[in-house]
């Protein structure tokens, strides 16, 4: 296992610098320059400062040596300052965003799994049925619907017009003067609708992938055997078939963790949510050139470590893996 | 012994499967979705003919709910919803083919190459494709956006340069797969160029599972430019798209319905039909795989 593990962290390691690497290129290949911003915002400035600010982000130099500076810094977890009023370090400000990203990630995860796996088991032992059937419909609705158009559709219905779930942050006002409980039941309650929008989706599609995953399984030799020996259909089933259709799960859980951290930004921006993705928003809409650098880099490791994570989960679940 | 596989997809590849035909309209699911692309098609081809103009403002008009001139109401400067949702719908299938045209083209040359030529050019062109894999799509695309001015032209390419990686994907795969079939060694054997083996003999035979990937592109393109658009950072005002009249829904939120409802249950429609006549065409392309 020990070997595995180092195996498998080594192999992080040139995905790491592609990744900084293209990170790097897309964001000066683009046209304009980051202090374009600066200067724009402040008619006052001219050339002088400008050239300045050049000097500072080394963008007088030639790109190599950029990409070498800009580089040796990450490795010491420097990301440079934001360009934003207060200029706080870049990797300070994602890192108090992050938990609340996460946080809401790893809920909708759980969300996914307590509603899919369920489902998909369901509607693979009763193939055809009407809950069969009802599924279908839902997936494939599932995976046509806008989030934000979703989320829109909660907030008029259940935050403006019904008025039982709040829309927008983590916290009511006099959040703080709340006791421990109600300042944990307040953020709950503002957590539902963007869990309920960043899950549905991904409810789509693992009910989807788990239902095949399962019709896969009971076809199997083994499922015969369990049968052949007079287990019932339950022990088949929840003994001997879903442990197998559970496992290929846990590589598409890493897989996704792309998709979920990008459509943080989406609902974030929308619920006005505090985290990362809406960090990166506001980045975004100022040109935070040093944020968006950093904040690129870091959703991508992000992601590598979601996979690592995965590929871990299934040599731990199937030791065929571990030992290959 | 013939592989039904493979002898499915050389018959639907060159376009002379009857029985793929046969599967695929028998398949009511490709035809409900071939039903949804084709009506949403022509709305967007008819738009001029059909709506009203989708940029005249009449203030007098201002968030009328939907009545019997203006079916799905008028927005916030009275202009009339119905027909920008038309006109919308040119926008949303322009974006999702142009940009699926070019991440298809890219995947398509990345992974013959790396399929065809093996080894050190595989080995560099997956690499690159896992690393771009790492990055959250959504946050590739605003990056580069956020130093381009947001137009659709720029969307559509951004959409498509981010998105080709599953397509080289499938490409590269059939051709690890088809360079070995007898077919291929006897062009190779008359003295055939590589480029000759690969546009002429292998990638006919390897387009099946792009059709199939790129059909379902387009819905997944149409649902990202109507991200950005809402976000404010794809087709700008007052050019119409879906995304972005669903701004004046959100500002509007809890008093004027028929802004958020209409604009979004249109995208819904178009990728569903997309999506449905993606997987109908998987299905008629192999049986094998439908549960």
């Amino acid at each position: 296992m020990l070997r595995f593990l180092i195996r498998r962290l080594l192999m992080m390691i040139p995905l790491m610098l592609g990744i900084t690497l293209i990170s790097f290129v897309v964001i000066h290949l683009a046209p304009g320059e980051p202090t374009d911003m600066q200067t724009q915002l402040n008619p006052e400035t001219g050339v002088e400062l400008r050239e300045r600010l050049r000097a500072q982000y080394d963008l007088d130099k030639p790109l190599l040596v950029q990409y070498g500076s800009w580089l040796g810094r990450l490795v010491q977890l420097d990301f440079g300052k934001s360009f934003s009023q207060d200029h706080r370090p870049v990797g300070e400000k994602v890192l108090e965003r992050l938990p609340i990203t996460i946080g809401i990630n790893l809920l909708s995860i759980a969300v996914i799994l307590l509603v899919s796996v369920p489902i998909g088991i369901l509607s693979a032992t009763k193939q055809n049925s009407g809950f069969d059937r009802l599924t279908t419909v839902f997936v494939f609705i599932g995976f046509a619907t806008p989030s934000f158009w979703l989320a829109l559709l909660l907030m008029d219905v259940l935050g403006v017009r019904l008025g039982v779930l709040p829309i927008s942050g983590i916290k009511s006002m006099g959040h703080e003067y709340l006791g421990p409980l109600e300042q944990w039941l307040d953020t709950l309650r503002h957590l539902i609708l963007p869990v309920f929008v960043s899950a549905f989706g991904g409810v789509a599609g693992f009910s989807r992938y788990m239902r095949s995953n399962m019709l896969e399984v009971v076809r199997q030799d083994y499922i015969l055997t369990a049968r052949a020996k007079g287990l019932g259909e339950r022990a088949v089933i929840y003994r001997h078939a879903l442990r197998n259709a559970l496992l290929p799960v846990i590589t598409i859980l890493g897989l996704s963790v792309p998709g979920l951290i990008g459509g943080s930004v989406i609902f974030e921006t929308i619920f006005a949510i505090p985290g990362m993705g809406k960090l990166f928003y506001d980045g975004v809409m100022m040109r935070d050139y040093p944020l968006i650098m950093g904040i690129l880099v870091i959703g991508a490791f992000l992601t590598l470590v979601g996979n690592l994570l995965a590929d871990l989960g299934y040599a731990l679940a199937d030791p065929r893996i571990r030992n290959a | 012994m013939p592989d039904p596989y493979n002898t499915m997809t050389e018959m639907a590849a060159s376009g002379g499967g009857n029985q793929f035909w046969t599967a695929l309209r028998r398949n009511r699911m490709a035809m409900a979705g071939a039903a949804i692309v084709a009506f949403m098609s022509l709305l967007a081809l008819l738009a001029p003919v059909l709506g009203q103009s989708p940029e005249y403002i009449d203030v007098s008009l201002q968030l009328s709910a939907p009545n019997a001139q203006h079916w799905f109401g008028t927005d916030d400067l009275g202009r009339d919803v119905l027909a920008r949702i038309l006109y919308g719908a040119r926008i949303s299938l322009l974006v999702g083919f142009v940009a699926v045209g070019i991440a298809t083209l890219i995947g398509i040359v990345l992974g013959a190459l790396a399929g065809y030529y093996g080894g050190i050019v595989d080995g560099l062109i997956m690499r690159f494709v896992d690393i771009m894999l790492c990055f959250p799509s959504f946050f590739l695309i605003l990056a580069v956006i956020a130093f381009l001015e947001p137009s659709i032209w720029n969307i559509m390419v951004i959409i498509g340069l981010t998105g080709w990686m599953g397509v080289a994907r499938l490409v590269r795969a059939e051709f690890l797969s088809l360079r070995e079939r007898e077919f291929v060694q006897a062009v190779r054997v008359i003295g055939a160029s590589d480029a000759r083996i690969i546009f002429r003999h292998l990638l006919p035979n390897a387009l099946s599972p792009v059709l199939v990937s790129a059909t379902l592109g387009v819905g997944g393109a149409i649902l990202t430019e109507s991200a950005l658009s809402f976000l404010g950072i794809g087709v700008q005002p007052p050019t119409p798209s879906w995304g972005n009249m669903l701004i004046v829904g959100k500002q509007t939120l809890g008093e004027a319905w028929w802004l958020s409802v209409f604009p979004g249950f249109a995208i819904l429609i178009t990728v569903l039909g997309y999506n449905l006549l993606g997987e109908g065409i998987r299905d008629a392309l192999d049986p094998r795989l439908k549960d």
